[in-house]
């Protein structure tokens, strides 16, 4: 290997190890390495769940575990979008297509509040947006060609960037995706298959309590963010107060829309610290 | 049904084009400090909203369900207890559900 590869291949480690710990990976600054191997222990260590400091790279194993993990969730997307309102196929199809979980509740969710369709599928696109940040990163790893993007793309989401980002070297680094990706999206899709034929068949939603699903949902997935920093939580308390002031007054979806301003507020702010590695 | 289906697939073709995007534009377009800082927030601001609105209101008006706050509270619970995806869920789900059952709320 290159010294070229090593640089790049441990900056991609570091940064990978804040995507899984608190999902920053699109705000590390784009070179750590020179940090020295300290960070890339640590970031071993987050990347295994905090199991083994040093261990060789596994990432079919880690991508294949986080997959299956992940990928079971898919039945609570399954029972919120059938008990929203949409069929069985537009639930799948959501999974099959568009494969990045938050959208995905978000749309289900806004339907299920009989919200204009245009508003809420604005609000499902603008919450992928991330994923395009993802893709720059990814792209630098995977360094996909022509139409190998294609597939690769349909695979760009949290987790696979978390993995994949967390691998020592490019040839790890590749494996991970692979292994994240495929096992995550078979499993996203049966288990959305599997919730959304369940829910139709047992009973009332409510009397299951599947309309907090989807609040319950939303929340553990800013929940690591939440956490990061301080700026995050006012921002998602501003959200929250915006969308719910201006609820009787917007149609259904837009407020939520409107929360966007909260995050556009708190990316104009000035940094309530300076990132590590930022002197270098 | 058929405006859901539009819905769907637009929607799944919006998530799928951002996420080719970031594959297929040159590197140095979105460096912007600022730019990452609010595609990172987006889902925060987003997120919080939808689980507020949710929780709190049905339709255009507000709706306080003791039972879905008491779910929405043991999810609170569970993630300060580091629990999985998966069981902040279901965690969230029974609690409201066994409320409903013994007619608490």
């Amino acid at each position: 290997m290159s010294a070229d590869q090593t640089d790049s291949a441990t900056s991609a480690n570091c940064e990978g190890a804040t995507a899984q710990s608190d999902g920053q990976a699109v705000a590390s600054p784009p070179r750590q390495w020179d940090n020295g191997p300290r960070r890339e222990d640590r970031s071993l260590r987050l990347a295994d769940g905090g199991r083994t400091a040093d261990r060789p790279p596994r990432p079919v194993r880690d991508g294949v575990g986080l997959g299956l993990a992940v990928g079971v969730s898919g039945l609570a997307f399954g029972a919120a979008a059938a008990s929203s309102g949409l069929t069985v196929w537009q639930a799948c199809a959501l999974s099959l297509l568009a494969f990045t979980g938050a959208s995905q509740f978000a749309l289900a969710g806004v339907i299920a509040g009989g919200g204009s369709l245009l508003a809420g599928t604005a609000g499902a696109i603008l919450l992928g947006s991330r994923n395009t940040l993802y893709g720059l990163r990814l792209a630098e790893v995977l360094q996909p060609r022509g139409l190998s993007r294609v597939p690769v793309a349909l695979g760009v989401i949290d987790e696979t960037t978390a993995i994949t980002l967390a691998q020592p070297d490019p040839v790890s680094a590749r494996k991970a995706f692979t292994a994240t990706f495929w096992c995550l999206y078979l499993t996203w899709n049966l288990a959305t298959l599997g919730g959304a034929l369940g829910a139709g068949r047992v009973g009332s939603p409510q009397a299951l309590g599947l309309d907090v699903v989807a609040p319950a949902a939303f929340l553990a997935l800013i929940w690591p963010r939440l956490k990061s920093g301080r700026t995050e939580r006012l921002v998602a308390a501003a959200g929250a107060a915006l969308a719910l002031a201006t609820t009787s007054v917007l149609p259904v979806g837009v407020p939520v829309i409107l929360a966007a301003t909260a995050a556009l507020a708190g990316a104009l702010a000035p940094a309530e610290e300076p990132s590590p590695g930022s002197a270098t | 049904m058929t405006g859901t289906w539009i819905a769907v697939l637009a929607t799944a073709a919006g998530c799928y084009a951002l996420k080719l995007a970031g594959l297929t534009v040159p590197q140095r377009i979105l460096v912007s400090r600022r730019v990452r800082r609010f595609a990172e927030l987006v889902p925060v601001a987003l997120l919080a909203a939808l689980s507020a609105v949710q929780t709190a209101t049905n339709g255009q008006a507000f709706d306080i369900d003791p039972a879905r706050l008491a779910g929405l509270a043991a999810a609170v619970v569970a993630l300060l207890l580091r629990a999985p995806f998966l069981v902040v869920i279901v965690v969230a789900a029974a609690a409201a559900a066994a409320l409903r059952a013994a007619g608490i709320a």
